[in-house]
């Protein structure tokens, strides 16, 4: 018995709980370790091209160790990107989770009508693929079909806004039932006796229930955190209904016309690379700092 | 919900949350029902008639989103049906024995086990996408269903969700008293802890069921052959074919409705499923 107490039961069992984990890890390997592996050696080397460039052997492939990177960083292009998913991101993740957080508290408030038809509605766009979301939304900022009058939803100054607006209206309803569900795990005595105290219901909401969700708003956000960095789905499907989105909008995109439309997998690699080293760095960083008072346990 | 109704007498019934929920699913319905109706309208009328008026053309729309390069729209539906189903169903296996393991035995290399597969949360898709690409054209299975199918069966929130809910619905003591009894430990596991673990195993299923059908990333990558295509990169593929023809935007706004009836039947279907497990998962803990 290692780790005594709480929940944990625990006991030894030989080799039984390395092979219920073992098709994990064989996943694991092959599918995530093997490729982040393979992309951390590729993004090291480059393409060199001798002579013309023609015939076998006149492309080879060496090292180029930090090279790639130096570029990736040096980048203007990327960095742009970047400035661009910051905004897009501060927006969706200040309104999703915001309004995650509101209706979950309403849905788990005492006098609410209507909960179950409008708790199904609010999350029905988890079930809508981003790509037929974005073509919904795309058609109805379209001047001529959008019901909204002729207004330049895909303009550039706007276009940021428009599509942050298909990342809230696809996200809210999941983290909605994320918060809503940690809600009801409350035992419901916890309001009654704050009741009797004297406490209203929005006293309640704000003194127990939201320091009671603290540890899922901070899931919710690493989770919506990692998604904004990658975001690629939404601009690559609006990108053919506006020319206000190039196809190095987001970091990700430009890893994909790097990888596929240029061919400089290195390129690709590298920033790859560096995404995935954000991403880390931000969803550990958020983790720690809240760790002691989130989970308990890890 | 229902006891709560006994204290409500004396207040008002909830004006103010109740007004907001509604506005929320004003928001959420708005976009849905849009495309409901404009997938009714003719090419002449999706761009004269008012918004919300119903057309005449529901029928011809189809007919042509079928007949559409000789009915390529059917393989989509079948392709992500098979994609989504396949996917889950592994992938509920691969999560529900890994959360049992993670949650109720202590061995070496259990934090690290967990942080390995967990922390895949962390990694963007891409990351993985590309040079999975490139390793399953090594293997010369890039291109086809396996290459959609395999990356997909791990699902780290699936492991995680797992975890969470063994640990909370398998008491330590009623394994014990099953070992005990000298059953074994898959015994156990098959006859003891897979009830209990039921409800998350279809939380599970819908998860990854959801996910797997709404992936864009990886198929795009993977996939150049459009009979091997899911809806969302066929879609795709269909609106960039067809943004500077406004004549081919009944098309895609009837495959968009269509895209979204599977998932959306399946969804209400489960809602029954999805509240058990929430009260279930509630009342264990």
């Amino acid at each position: 018995m290692r780790r005594p107490g709480k929940g944990a039961p625990t006991r030894r069992a030989g080799a039984v709980p390395y092979l219920f984990l073992a098709p994990a890890m064989v996943l694991f390997t092959l599918f995530m370790a093997l490729p982040i592996g393979y992309t951390g050696y590729l993004s090291l080397r480059r393409t060199k091209v001798s002579g013309l460039g023609l015939g076998r052997g006149a492309r080879t492939e060496v090292f180029a160790g930090l090279g790639k990177y130096a570029a990736a960083v040096g980048d203007g292009e990327l960095w742009a990107g970047w400035l661009r998913v910051l905004g897009y991101g501060a927006l969706v993740l200040a309104l999703m989770l915001g309004l995650a957080l509101v209706f979950a508290l309403m849905l788990d408030a005492a006098h609410v009508r209507l909960a179950r038809l409008t708790r199904i509605s609010i999350y029905l766009p988890y079930a809508v693929p981003g790509v037929a979301a974005t073509l919904m939304w795309g058609f109805l900022y379209l001047p001529g079909l959008s019901p909204f009058g002729d207004h330049a939803f895909l303009g550039a100054g706007v276009v940021t806004f428009s599509m942050a607006n298909v990342a809230v209206w696809g996200g809210t309803g999941f983290n909605m039932l994320v918060l809503y569900t940690n809600l009801r795990a409350v035992p419901r005595e916890y309001y009654e006796a704050a009741r009797i105290d004297g406490a209203g219901e929005l006293g309640i909401a704000l003194r127990i229930k939201i320091p009671i969700l603290v540890p899922a708003i901070i899931l919710t956000t690493v989770f919506s955190v990692v998604a904004t960095i990658q975001v690629f789905t939404e601009p690559t499907t609006l990108r053919p209904l506006t020319n206000t989105i190039s196809s190095t909008w987001s970091p990700l995109m430009k890893v994909y016309r790097d990888a596929f439309v240029t061919g400089d997998l290195h390129s690709a690699a590298a920033t790859s690379m560096v995404i995935a080293g954000i991403s880390v760095v931000v969803s550990f960083g958020f983790l720690r700092i809240v760790k002691n008072h989130a989970f308990g346990e890890g | 919900m229902a006891a709560s109704t006994r204290a409500g007498a004396r207040r008002p019934a909830g004006i103010v949350p109740t007004g907001v929920l509604v506005l929320g699913a004003v928001y959420t319905l708005f976009p849905v029902s849009w495309v409901v109706v404009a997938a009714t309208k003719s090419k002449a009328e999706l761009f004269s008639t008012p918004t919300f008026a119903p057309g005449t053309g529901l029928l011809s729309n189809l007919a042509d989103l079928f007949a559409y390069r000789d009915g390529v729209f059917w393989l989509w539906l079948l392709n992500t049906a098979l994609y989504a189903g396949g996917g889950a169903v592994l992938a509920t296996v691969v999560a529900t024995v890994s959360g049992y393991a993670l949650a109720t035995y202590a061995f070496p290399g259990r934090g690290l086990i967990f942080n390995l597969l967990v922390g895949g949360i962390l990694v963007p898709p891409v990351v993985l996408a590309i040079p999975q690409y490139l390793l399953f054209s090594e293997a010369g299975l890039a291109g086809t269903y396996w290459s959609v199918l395999l990356p997909q069966v791990l699902s780290p929130y699936s492991v995680y969700l797992a975890r969470i809910y063994a640990r909370a619905a398998v008491p330590a003591s009623l394994l014990e008293a099953g070992r005990l009894d000298g059953a074994g430990e898959w015994r156990l596991f098959h006859r003891v802890a897979l009830p209990m673990l039921t409800p998350a195993m279809v939380t599970i299923f819908l998860f990854q069921f959801v996910a797997i059908w709404n992936n864009f990333l990886l198929p795009f990558i993977m996939l150049g052959d459009d009979h091997r295509f899911p809806l969302t990169v066929g879609l795709y593929t269909l609106l960039a074919a067809g943004a500077n023809q406004p004549s081919l935007y009944n098309l895609i706004i009837t495959g968009t409705l269509l895209s979204l009836v599977p998932l959306v039947a399946l969804f209400l279907t489960m809602q029954r499923h999805w509240r058990a497990d929430l009260s279930g998962g509630a009342v264990k803990s």
